[in-house]
């Protein structure tokens, strides 16, 4: 549980850090630098930095639509189309981004266990 | 094990990354798109309006006031920095649209949406819009202060580009996926280049050399007249022409009968209902005494609005009014002393000329009984995702040879050659330029001086208390009938043999009547020495106007408003008595009855909460088409008679055999027609009525502003409730209509409304974006704020100050 909440802290701190210099793919890296480094098991690989990632995109987005009415994630809820719920939208983001983290992950867990043993 | 592990892994994340990274089709690549620190979350906000901005390249500093709708007022202290102060505020609220335009213009939409955009680009190519404004831009560099100021306007906007992170670009760039290049001087050619194509760039002279060889040249008179039975034209009939003395050109002795053309398709033509309204009453007519003035040019109606409207002074002149993004200065507008607008003056400036070549490598070509060279010009088309197209252009003195056997045309040794007004460039910018800083009818005058292309009607009004209007544009004079038809490339006396000298253009200057106006009617009556023949001419918006204008004696800013959001249906009310008059009604039903009657009481206003204008529209759109249902079936390029031409058949001629219907096996006449359409229409309607309620013209017209990106639905506004069609002088039609409408009163200052379907944010997630929108569409207007002194910032919401970059 320990190890979980480790990795989760540390992932949500290295992809804050890095969206400063890095594109949108900031958070597989940092999905996959905290599996190399703050290894998980099973499940917990994928789901850990997937929440981690999900929370931080999820709570950014909403804190810069709600200053704005969310005009326009209304609209582009239209365009996807999500039948124009800027909360559909938000969800959304909040996967594609865990997603990309977790995947990422995956493979910082499995280019560990290479270099060890 | 491991390994294979490892490697399912690596791959499942370049799957994922390449799968968010990428494009696929019309979906942008979802994962830079939906980023919270980098996709379209980051345009969820209001413009920063307070900040100050270090801009390379200033003089001085420029102060910005932004009043409640934001409209900026710049208040510079010298030209070159106030243009470079527009390209900076343009760029900062409409870039996408300044840079997509432009690349409509040029023919580079390939780039940017790859394959599907070709066919466009290989047209706009070969209509020479490249072309033509490289030869603008040559002639803007001639003169050093249009150079300066343009070139101001273009570090302007690249100041704003260059601060800008990928996580800035406006969302239409995130959503396609690319980024702003820099802003260059050629691209304020481009964009001039879009509006002569757009306003100047409708003809159909192959159409019409088809329609002439199909109809023979008796026909073809009836059904295209050069002269309409009405004519109410821009410049008063009474107007003398005896000043005009000079020789003109002689008609070509054997007209030699010309055969139908040998393509079956034509390039694009802009929409025919682009046109506008302006007019000016003068002090005699005005209930205050000072000259009023109005203008709204009809366009279609887009997300961004095609207008960005700005306040622009410096410590010698002060101008307010529209502006178009990529172009300097105030295009419809006025400032202390004069105002001024446009409308389209519709002349035919383009010319097509076979072109007979020596032999496959088209390197010469026949001309005067001589093999002359052809130049190649080679366009270089970039695609998306592809590699680059290049398309070789043959060029003659004429022109491109738009049409040849690679592009709609089969023989190698032929072609069709264009030659356009809009190819010679001209130095239009100064024109606006010139009219900002006016300060009377003289002042106009020179303004308008150099202006060539797209010929506009310049309406004009002064403190002064002058009045005026100039149908200013370059005019090839031409031999009667010159350039009706495709024309011999081969025979110089079919070249265009000068232009109509400047000082003879139609114009007018304090008519005794006491107004002036335009409504792209035609511009003279037979009596003006130049050929001049109907060439698309609108005829039922000028008759409102002026017989408004004739039907009392003082106007005041009322009457303006309620004469821009008049509704009368002129056309219907020429039409429809003769139908109720002609139509046997014997056998309609008593649904169909019911609706007869609905529209036999209308009194021909389209308003929006009445039946009767969309049975007309229904009524009409069928009944012309049914009319000329022989053009359809042809396989030959063919252009429809014109609107009265076609209620002037249906009227005088209703037995013609055009009138027949060719699928069935009865002979139609006009009276068949009408009410075979009529039942059609019924049905139609009570379809509809079934589907979705009541058919009240304004919820069956729907007018809406659509983004453009072919309207896409998240950024368009639809279902808009507003009255008229496009030939009342409210022409708001679906998606086309008023794009801007301005009243002036010419006090000192002069006092402005105006209100344009649009917003001044071209940010989809700005609450400026379509905030005009509902007001434009009830016929509402804003109180103008003409900021008379920097300092008198009462009804500002934020300032911003550009400096100089230390």
């Amino acid at each position: 549980m320990k190890k979980n909440l480790i990795n989760f802290i540390v992932t949500l701190i290295i992809a804050v850090i890095l969206s400063q210099f890095l594109p949108w793919w900031h958070v597989m890296a940092a999905g996959f630098i905290s599996a190399v480094f703050f290894s998980l098991n099973r499940a917990a690989v994928f789901y850990i930095p997937f929440l981690a990632i999900f929370i931080y995109w999820t709570i950014y987005a909403f804190w810069l639509s709600q200053a704005n009415d969310f005009i326009l994630s209304k609209k582009i809820a239209v365009l996807l189309p999500l039948g124009g719920s800027w909360f559909v939208l938000l969800l959304v983001t909040g996967c594609i981004g865990g997603i990309a983290a977790g995947v990422a992950a995956l493979l910082g867990k499995q280019c560990r266990n290479l270099v060890q043993r | 094990m491991k390994y294979f592990k490892f490697l399912l892994t690596l791959a499942l994340t370049i799957v994922v990354f390449i799968g968010l990274n990428s494009k696929f089709g019309s979906t942008p690549p979802m994962g830079k798109f939906l980023s919270p620190n980098q996709g379209f979350w980051q345009n969820e906000q209001d413009e920063n309006l307070s900040s100050t901005v270090q801009i390379d390249g200033l003089e001085d500093e420029v102060t910005v006031h932004y009043d409640e709708h934001l409209i900026p007022h710049v208040f510079a202290q010298n030209n070159t920095d106030l243009y470079r102060a527009q390209g900076f505020l343009t760029a900062k609220h409409r870039l996408w649209q300044l840079e997509f335009q432009t690349f409509a213009a040029g023919g580079r939409l390939a780039e940017i949406f790859g394959e599907q955009a070709l066919d466009y680009d290989r047209q706009e190519r070969r209509r020479g819009m490249d072309f033509g404004a490289e030869n603008a831009l040559q002639k803007m560099k001639e003169d050093p202060e249009t150079l300066s100021y343009i070139e101001a306007y273009r570090d302007g906007v690249n100041s704003y580009i260059n601060q800008l992170k990928p996580k800035d670009y406006p969302v239409e760039y995130k959503l396609l996926d690319y980024a702003p290049e820099p802003w260059t001087i050629k691209k304020t050619a481009l964009l001039l280049m879009y509006m002569t194509k757009m306003l100047a760039g409708r003809e159909a002279d192959l159409e019409h050399t088809n329609a002439l060889a199909k109809f023979g040249k008796e026909r073809y008179d009836l059904l295209y007249p050069d002269f309409y039975n009405v004519n109410d034209p821009v410049i008063p009939k009474e107007t003398d022409w005896s000043f005009i003395d000079i020789e003109m050109p002689e008609a070509t002795e054997n007209e030699s009968s010309i055969d139908s053309i040998s393509i079956t398709e034509t390039i694009d033509k802009p929409h025919a209902q682009n046109g506008s309204n302006n007019w000016a009453v003068s002090g005699e007519k005005s209930y205050s005494g000072h000259p009023i003035l109005a203008n709204d040019p009809h366009l279609g109606l887009n997300l961004p609005a095609i207008w960005f409207v700005m306040q622009l002074a410096t410590p010698e002149h002060n101008s307010y009014g529209a502006t178009l993004p990529g172009a300097l200065g105030i295009i419809s507008g006025y400032n202390n002393h004069i105002s001024w607008g446009e409308t389209n003056a519709t002349r035919d400036v383009i010319d097509w000329y076979k072109i007979e070549f020596k032999d496959d490598t088209r390197k010469e070509y026949k001309h005067d009984g001589q093999w002359k060279k052809t130049t190649h010009r080679i366009e270089e088309i970039k695609i998306r995702n592809k590699e680059t197209l290049y398309d070789t252009i043959i060029y003659t003195h004429h022109g491109p040879v738009t049409y040849d056997h690679n592009f709609k045309g089969d023989n190698a040794k032929s072609g069709y050659a264009m030659q356009w007004v809009g190819h010679i460039g001209g130095n239009n910018q100064r024109t606006f330029l010139k009219l900002n800083e006016g300060k009377n009818y003289d002042d106009y005058l020179d303004a308008l001086k150099s202006y060539t292309a797209p010929a506009q009607n310049f309406v004009f009004a002064s403190t002064e208390g002058d009045i005026a209007l100039w149908i200013q544009g370059k005019f090839p004079n031409k031999w009667k009938g010159q350039g009706k038809f495709l024309l011999d490339g081969s025979n110089p006396k079919h070249d265009w043999q000068s232009f109509i000298p400047q000082e003879f253009n139609a114009h007018t200057k304090n008519p005794e009547r006491g107004f002036v106006s335009s409504a792209n009617q035609h511009p003279v009556d037979p009596s003006y020495p130049f050929y001049v023949y109907n060439d698309g001419y609108e005829t039922y918006r000028n008759r409102v106007i002026n017989d408004f204008f004739r039907a009392k004696d003082q106007f005041d800013i009322q009457d303006f408003k309620n004469l821009q959001n008049n509704n009368y249906n002129l056309k219907a009310s020429e039409l429809l008595p003769y139908i109720f008059d002609n139509m046997e009604t014997s056998t309609l039903t008593n649904d169909e009855t019911e609706i007869l009657n609905t529209i036999k009481t209308w009194d021909f206003y389209s308003e929006i909460d009445q039946l009767a204008p969309s049975i007309w529209e229904t009524w009409w759109t069928k009944l012309y088409k049914t009319v000329w249902d022989e053009f359809d079936a042809d396989t030959m390029a063919l252009e429809k008679p014109y609107t009265y031409q076609t209620i002037y058949m249906l009227k005088n001629h209703p037995k013609d055999e055009l009138m027949d219907i060719l699928s069935t096996p009865e002979k139609e006449t006009a009276k068949d027609l009408f009410l075979i359409t009529f039942k059609e229409t019924a049905k139609e309607l009570t379809e509809w009525r079934a589907e979705h309620g009541n058919y009240n013209w304004g919820v069956y017209k729907a007018t809406f502003v659509g983004h453009l990106l072919q309207a896409l639905p998240a950024f368009s506004r639809f279902d808009l409730h507003i009255g008229g069609d496009y030939n009342t002088v409210n022409a708001a039609a679906k998606n086309h209509g008023p794009s801007w409408r301005m009243i002036v009163e010419m006090t000192s200052p002069p006092t402005g409304y105006g209100i344009y379907p649009g917003g001044q944010s071209g940010n989809p997630g700005s609450k400026y974006y379509d905030n005009f929108i509902d007001r434009w569409a009830v016929g509402e207007y804003m109180d103008l704020l003409f900021m008379q002194s920097e300092q008198d910032t009462e009804q500002i919401i934020a300032s911003q100050t550009l400096t100089p970059k230390q």
